[in-house]
């Protein structure tokens, strides 16, 4: 069960403009299945950097990125994209809803994407991801008419409609206040502790860091200490 | 690709920016609108057009022509006969005006099976005798069921009828102008003079009204017997044969055959009226440059708003590609977007133009030109229909191409780092 999903080998980025920074220096580490990861840091290090390669959508970085035990780095546009559609999951700071569907439409859109299922089992699984997260009562509402913790608990059900082998979360809750802040944290809790889902979530919470199976600490685009 | 999905992706974003992409589907279907009018309007010009004068002239008209011969006798003499002998003032010899053998002429075309019919004519020179004055006229004697047949004279004859011509011995249907020069009314007998100075009464059986006031002046239609009558010739005297074949472009080469065969001089319609052919290629060219030319300005509209939207929706494309879209994916929904104003504009502009054209095709229009028309003239061609939403498809595509192009290469990372 302690198998492998994830695994970065020596990731290297830079940005030129202005000047050339060497954002991001010989990252390696792993992510096992069921591991709740959190990943902290001083504003600046280049834990956003780390998670967009990470999650292939930034393709300019040096390093082998292997999922599921294949190197992303020959892989063409569509072909990445099939993996992020099919294995990763991923929640940003902000809900990036799409106003002119409902919030069920919102979050089956990936799984008609994917094309494993129906149209009628995609709805029946965006509905048992809502119902884990509390807001199956608003699946038919516009997202312009929830709040915003309800927003971004939508966008964790998106993220999950494909069952990914691993949710990433960039500083998920910073749009939240307290309340909604403990909420999403208890979800993600219960979804490693109930589901088994590997989590890989960057955060400037330590106390919800501390809750966290494995803290990966980062300070000028390398680790510092992970444990 | 799954193409419901982009589509119901597409749509969606067509639909919450629909009053942007109501304009710019009105702006293809006016297009299409105007370009459907102006090429059946056209069209239906050219067609009237030619029928003004295609109708009324035959393909190829054989007939004889007075020329000094080619062969002059200086030619035969020894000592000149490989010189080069420039003769002055030579004139024609034989004033004989008819056509040669016209009868075995005609007995041949008829079992020619390009000919679709022939109609003979008799063109001579009168005066219409109004008390002391004699006024220049030409009468053309011909075969009112042949004439007819291949050059819709009735068509043209305004009052009385044609058929009278033939029953009627000495009679004439004189053109409306000279009627009115000579104030006769149907019934009322004329007097001509031919050219040898002899008089004939003659009796007026109808008017007839070609729409070029000058023909009408002066142009008179008798029967081929009163015409020979007039002439003092025997009853097979003709100066030309009209022919009509069943297609019109085989003309040129059939003339050219019968030149060479009968010895007679043979003009083909292209040739005798170049000049109407260059008109209607310049009509319908016009038609086609202004149609595209607002084509292309709906089909900035289009692009105008796919870059609007693209622009506004940089979240929607980003979080697309975020979760599994493809550059190709998000291409094929805006091309999608682009195609559904496309076809939509270009549908309505369809029935539009269709509704145009039918009320120009009911306003009065009335001519002396043309006394069988009473509406202008329209042409329904499907073929413009075709043409006219295959046109707005292709533009809508080209102005969806580069802003779809745009969308497909958003980078994910740039918007969601913006944020
Ligand atoms: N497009 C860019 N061009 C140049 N430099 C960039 C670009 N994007 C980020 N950087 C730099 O890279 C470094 C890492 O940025 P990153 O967003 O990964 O930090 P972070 O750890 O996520 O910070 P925070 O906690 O504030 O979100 C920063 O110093 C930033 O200035
Ligand atoms: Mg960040």
């Amino acid at each position: 069960m302690n198998q492998v999903i994830l695994e970065a080998k020596g990731i290297q980025k830079f940005f030129h403009d202005p000047t050339t920074v060497e954002v991001l220096k010989q990252i390696s580490f792993s992510i096992h299945t069921g591991e709740f990861v959190s990943v902290i840091g001083k504003s600046g290090c280049g834990k956003s950097t780390l998670l967009y390669i990470l999650s292939t959508m930034d393709t300019d970085y040096n390093g082998e990125l292997l999922i599921k035990g294949q190197n992303m780095r020959n892989k063409k546009e569509h072909e990445l994209a099939m993996v992020r559609n099919e294995l990763i999951g991923f929640v940003f700071q902000f809900h990036y809803l799409l106003n002119e569907f409902t919030v069920l439409k919102n979050v089956m859109l990936p799984g008609l994407k994917l094309g494993k299922y129906t149209e009628q089992e995609v709805e029946f699984r965006a509905m048992q991801k809502l119902k884990i997260l509390g807001i199956d009562n608003e699946a038919l509402k516009k997202p312009n008419q929830l709040s915003g913790g309800q927003k971004q608990r939508v966008a964790i059900a998106r993220a999950l409609i494909n069952d990914p082998i691993v949710l990433m979360g960039d500083e998920p809750t910073g749009n939240l206040d307290k309340k909604n802040t403990d909420i999403v944290f208890d979800i993600f809790k219960e979804l490693s502790a109930v589901y088994n889902q590997s989590l890989l979530i960057v955060t400037h919470d330590n106390e919800f860091a501390k809750q966290t199976s494995r803290i990966i600490e980062m300070s000028d685009g390398k680790i510092i200490s992970d444990n | 690709m799954n193409f419901k999905l982009l589509y119901s992706v597409s749509l969606a974003l067509l639909m919450a920016r629909w009053r942007q992409t109501l304009v710019a589907a009105i702006g293809v279907t006016f297009s299409i609108t105007m370009f459907i009018t102006l090429l059946s309007f056209m069209s239906g010009l050219n067609d009237m057009l030619d029928g003004l004068i295609i109708n009324r002239t035959p393909h190829i008209r054989l007939y004889n022509e007075l020329k000094a011969s080619e062969h002059q006798a200086l030619n035969d003499v020894e000592p000149y006969k490989k010189q080069h002998g420039f003769i002055h003032s030579v004139k024609p010899k034989s004033d004989r005006k008819g056509l040669y053998n016209a009868g075995a002429i005609i007995s041949f075309l008829k079992t020619d099976a390009r000919v679709l019919g022939i109609a003979p004519k008799i063109a001579t020179q009168v005066f219409y005798t109004v008390g002391s004055i004699d006024l220049a006229g030409s009468i053309n004697g011909i075969e009112v069921e042949a004439e007819n047949k291949l050059f819709y004279f009735q068509d043209y004859v305004v009052a009385g009828n044609i058929f009278d011509l033939k029953n009627t011995p000495n009679s004439i249907i004189l053109g409306k102008g000279a009627a009115q020069k000579m104030l006769v009314q149907i019934g009322d007998m004329i007097q001509i003079t031919n050219n040898k100075g002899e008089i004939f009464p003659l009796k007026v059986v109808g008017f007839f009204q070609s729409g070029l006031s000058d023909i009408d002046k002066v142009q008179s239609y008798c029967s081929m017997e009163t015409t020979q009558k007039i002439l003092g010739e025997s009853g097979s005297f003709m100066t030309d044969i009209q022919v009509k074949l069943t297609h019109i472009e085989d003309a040129p080469a059939v003339a050219k055959y019968y030149q060479n065969l009968f010895g007679c001089e043979a003009i083909d319609i292209q040739t005798a009226n170049s000049q109407f052919e260059t008109g209607s290629k310049v009509r319908t060219l016009i038609s086609y440059v202004v149609g595209i030319t607002l084509l292309v300005v709906a089909g900035f509209g289009i692009y105008n708003i796919l870059n609007m939207m693209i622009y506004e929706k940089m979240d929607t494309i980003a979080i697309l590609k975020a979760t599994g879209f493809s550059g190709n994916d998000v291409n094929a929904v805006f091309i999608s977007i682009a195609l559904s104003i496309g076809i939509f504009g270009g549908l309505m502009g369809l029935l539009f133009g269709f509704g145009l054209t039918h009320v120009i095709d009911m306003i009065p229009f009335n001519t002396a030109a043309l006394p069988t028309i009473t509406t202008y003239p329209i042409n329904y061609n499907p073929k413009f229909y075709v043409i006219s939403i295959v046109f707005s498809v292709v533009t809508t595509y080209f102005a969806g191409f580069l802003p779809a192009r745009k969308a497909s290469k958003i980078d994910p990372v740039v918007i969601i780092r913006g944020k």
